[in-house]
């Protein structure tokens, strides 16, 4: 085993039969997908099964007097009405804090509140039915009495002396604040060339995952077990927390979840509607479906990256970087949501601001506040696009104070390729990153001689174009460190277990999960490559708690980097059990024998000795044949985390090409380029458009999304028309390069890549349009970059 | 009580005034390929075919539609008529997690469908991006489900016609500036 290289199991050899890695594999999920023979958590439907809907708080900040629900219960199909009470007494309410977050604290949260709401949208009262629209009819008949109370909306005044204390038992609104401090701050501004400063907000905004929040809940009174098909991102987080608060064995909960409709982060928190549908058929002992409609997912749906930031930058004559100062002030809602809490979120601004560049001095804080709006929690790329925005606006302002090429001053700072291992200021351990070969790869596909010929042409026609950069790192590959060491019952392991069965075919079953990204063909490709069968030979099972080996799911791209690498080592296990059959069936040393296409090969020759199947045959069925003492078991299981880095970072750059209508503000995208390095590429097409994806989502921040209340904390913005999204007339062509710097934490050398499209988009694109705007004496860094605020920024408009 | 054809067959259901499209197709038919994504007409992810043209089926009442000939992704699929579509969309990894998937196919097939009506030529990436902008995808950011429905056009039709779509589609950098 110890003897296993990349190069003995023919890593990166495409050339041979079954070598999959690095190869653009169809996935063998996608049939399903486009014929819409996939099943979602609401294609299920259960014998006896009951419909949930919600009567959600009006109010920002309410007391809750009084439920009346004896018109509810009259109306047809109700079956029965929960309170907050009901639930407290089969449920626990949970603390969403982590213990390495020193000094965070959060208030208990129950399925429905007790006595109060603390959001507009937050569930009150559930009713179950015998269908949707009955048990909506029974919410419309509920009389719930509440007294208003004054709402803290702003962050600003969150601290401020007579701040409405959401939670008066926690004693003021403050729930988190950290500070990373190295260097000499005074001194490196003190003697500073240029210095640089500005005020960043990134605007609060959702994943809007466009099949909703999904859950159905059955326990069985005979077994005392809980079934949970969910649409969730963590099976076995899920079924730990459901264990946990309904006071049962982890062992007697089970979470499915088949097909996924997108999921972003969105869907792996905790949400107290959906805890409310485990506790109720708990009660009720019939399955219980609820199903987020896009009114509930907006107002319910964890958002995120409320954030406003003052930032500095200190760069000497030569334009090298002296000293980031940054200040992160957040608004997380009422609650810290369970179980990854929403202090994560500014702890990885601290973490990643300055985070491409070579710099001594550095100080960043982040305050995390509560406020009477939605909870925020993890969204894609958690973090990392606030970090890029505030790094990357700051290094084009230095630059443009310098009079220098903004390519330039990124060229001057960013860590060398040959730097490594590295020690960012903020603390973050790089194993290996290729910022200087990740923009040379940039500056091959972007034509920036021409671009700025184009521009300058432009701008004598009175059209307004620009071009901006963004570099950027992103956080993968996460170890207990990120989690379990504050905690939380959250695994950095993963683990697969690989058989084969009697006609030689593969099936491998992960705790890593599909939504999408194509997860189970990348499995499917590593197993094929790992044991040396053709990958439509190899099934994939993946999201049932109950038949694969525990992990965490996914999120913080871990599916290839931990997931993968289970897999492989699962594979290379499995292989060398065969051989050792194999050896003994064919009378060779198992060294001496190989498995190629579903074939025994002698393994100087490439001749084919016997199939899979013939072996699966005589296992299986005439294992009399066998040495009596042979071991046969074709499964194998292993597990695999990560041990050297606490996080494998991965890197890349961005740009964005743009035109700016100074007359109307709107922002057209004609053209956007992303390089990134995931390490080893597993599948170039899935990877690409996990790029491509995340750059639409990274896009959807910068320009349209937005969740807008009002000053009592009325949510403003609850429909697809409220809301803008990207759709495909407005996006741009975007093209996707790679560099590869595997890490050497596992023979795959997988590292993630569905997040980085996100982490630098904003930034990209808010340096575009301040370029296409310079002329006009104009600059933007209040996300989303509306028209309204482009044209303010302009002074057309007050 | 409503009698109508779904996929090629005949049904006949009683159904509440307030019964879209979507739902009975989902909940009284078990037709899941039909997705509710927003219930507003916004998102595309519910798009079938009535009558021949492409409606949200979250904006039509089940009860008006007597009479009527409804195909879902259930049944274009079943007929074939976008199999080289839906192959390209595997090949081109134009689906991830699926969800808008059959509503952005019916979308392209109606683009398909129409697109030699009243002379027009070969449809370009921008119309292409156009015809589908009612259509949400969280996943792909669009480009790889343009890239499916182009190659399928271009299949279709290789010899380009009526000057329009004649030249390359503009996909490069070159093209844009």
């Amino acid at each position: 085993m110890n003897e296993i290289t990349p190069a003995s199991i023919g890593l990166s050899r495409e050339d041979l039969p079954n070598s999959y890695i690095g190869r653009s594999v169809p996935r063998p999920n996608a049939p399903k997908l486009v014929q819409g023979r996939a099943t979602y958590t609401d294609d299920v439907v259960l014998p006896r099964m009951l419909h949930a809907a919600f009567l959600r708080s009006p109010y920002a900040h309410a007391r809750i007097l009084s439920v009346d629900s004896s018109a509810a219960r009259q109306v047809p199909g109700v079956v029965r009405v929960f309170t907050g009470a009901d639930l407290a007494e089969v449920c626990d309410p949970w603390v969403a804090t982590l213990d390495h977050l020193k000094g965070m604290k959060s208030a208990p949260q129950h399925p429905l509140p007790l006595t109060r709401a603390t959001w507009q949208g937050e569930p009150i009262v559930a009713v179950v039915a015998d269908t949707r629209a009955a048990a909506e009819d029974g919410v419309a008949a509920l009389q719930v009495e509440f007294e208003p109370l004054p709402a803290q909306t702003d962050m600003e005044t969150a601290l401020a002396a007579g701040a409405v204390i959401i939670h008066p038992e926690l004693g003021d609104n403050l729930v988190f604040t950290r500070t990373a401090e190295t260097g000499d701050i005074a001194g490196a501004f003190a003697q500073a060339h240029k210095v640089v400063e500005a005020r960043f907000v990134t605007g609060r905004h959702t994943g809007v995952t466009l099949e909703p929040r999904s859950i159905i809940a059955d326990y069985n009174r005979a077994d005392g077990t809980l079934t949970v098909h969910h649409s969730t991102q963590a099976p076995h987080m899920m079924q730990g927390v459901f264990a946990k608060q309904l006071r049962l064995a982890e062992g007697d909960v089970r979470v499915i979840c088949k097909d996924v409709g997108g999921s972003f982060g969105i869907k792996v928190h905790v949400y107290p509607d959906e805890v409310a549908v485990a506790a109720m058929a708990r009660i009720l002992g019939r399955p219980v479906k609820f199903i987020a409609d896009r009114f509930e997912a907006f107002a319910s749906d964890i958002h995120a990256r409320d954030h406003r930031i003052t930032a500095r930058l200190a760069v000497d004559a030569e334009g090298r970087v002296l000293a980031f100062d940054v200040d992160d002030l957040t608004g997380i809602g009422p609650y810290s949501v369970y179980p990854r809490t929403s202090a994560m979120e500014g702890n990885q601004v601290v973490n990643l601001c300055g985070g491409p560049y070579d710099f001594k001095n550095y100080r960043c804080t982040t305050t995390v506040v509560l406020q009477n709006k939605a909870p925020t929690c993890q969204y894609r790329a958690v973090g990392h696009p606030i970090a890029t925005a505030v790094t990357e606006g700051l290094m084009d302002l230095a630059a443009e104070a310098l009079g220098m090429d903004p390519i330039e001053i990124r060229r001057r700072n960013l860590i060398r390729d040959d730097a490594y291992p590295f020690t960012s200021p903020a603390g973050m351990r790089f194993e290996g990153l290729s910022h200087h070969a990740s923009l040379a790869k940039l500056l091959e596909m972007v034509p920036v001689e021409r671009i700025r010929a184009d521009q300058a042409e432009a701008r004598a026609r009175g059209v307004y174009r620009g071009l901006g950069f963004a570099a950027f790192i992103e956080l993968t590959n996460p170890s207990p460190f990120m989690y379990g060491i504050g905690g939380a019952r959250i695994s950095a392991q993963d683990g697969c277990t690989v058989r084969m069965d009697p006609d030689g075919s593969i099936v491998a079953s992960s705790g890593v999960t599909e939504q999408g990204q194509g997860t189970e063909a990348i499995l499917a490709q590593i197993v094929a490559h790992g044991v040396g069968v053709a990958v439509n030979r190899v099934k994939i099972i993946t999201g049932d708690t109950q038949t694969t080996p525990y992990g965490g799911g996914t999120w913080a791209c871990r599916g290839a980097g931990i997931g993968g690498e289970a897999a492989l080592q699962s594979a290379i296990a499995l292989k060398q059990q065969i051989l050792e059959v194999a050896g003994a069936m064919l009378q060779a040393t198992p060294e001496s024998l190989d498995i190629a296409m579903g074939s025994i090969t002698d393994k100087a020759t490439g001749a084919e000795r016997m199939t899979l199947h013939e072996l699966g045959r005589i296992v299986y069925f005439r294992g009399d044949t066998l040495p009596r003492d042979l071991q046969r078991e074709l499964v194998q299981t292993r597990h695999f985390i990560t041990k050297e880095y606490p996080f494998a970072f991965t890197n890349g750059i961005q740009a964005s090409w743009v035109e700016v209508d100074p007359a109307t503000g709107l922002v057209k995208l004609l053209e956007h380029w992303c390089v990134e390095d995931c390490g080893r590429v597993i599948n170039p097409m899935l990877v690409d458009e996990q790029v491509r994806g995340g750059i639409v989502q990274g896009i959807g921040g910068a320009l349209y999304e937005n969740c807008i209340y009002d000053e009592q904390g009325n949510l403003l913005t609850t429909t697809l028309a409220d809301y803008l999204v990207p759709m495909s007339a407005e996006m741009p062509e975007m093209h996707v390069g790679h560099v590869e710097t595997p890490t050497r934490e596992s023979l795959l050398g997988a590292k993630g890549a569905g997040e980085a499209g996100t982490a630098g988009a904003p930034g990209a694109i808010m340096n575009a349009i301040n370029d296409a705007l310079r002329p006009l004496k104009a600059r933007v860094h209040e996300q989303p970059f509306t028209p309204e605020r482009i044209l303010r920024a302009l002074g057309a408009i007050a | 009580m409503i009698t109508l054809t779904v996929n090629g067959e005949r049904v006949t259901r009683e159904v509440e005034p307030r019964r879209h499209l979507i739902d009975f197709l989902r909940l009284d038919l078990g037709l899941t390929g039909s997705h509710a994504g927003c219930e507003h007409g916004v998102c595309g992810a519910c798009t079938v075919r009535l009558d021949g043209e492409i409606v949200r089926g979250c904006l039509v009442l089940a009860a008006s539609l007597d009479g009527a000939d409804v195909v879902t992704i259930e049944g274009l699929s079943d007929s074939g008529e976008v199999a080289d579509l839906q192959a390209n969309f595997v090949a081109r990894n134009a689906a991830q997690c699926g969800f808008c998937t059959p509503g952005m196919i019916m979308t392209a097939a109606d683009l398909l469908a129409h697109e030699r009506e009243a002379g027009r030529g070969t449809p370009s990436r921008a119309e292409i991006r156009e015809h589908l902008s009612g259509n949400y995808c969280r996943c792909t950011g669009y480009q790889a489900i343009v890239d499916a429905v182009e190659d399928t056009l271009k299949a279709r039709h290789p010899v380009a016609d009526l000057g329009r779509g004649t030249a390359p589609a503009p996909r490069s950098s070159e093209a844009t500036r």
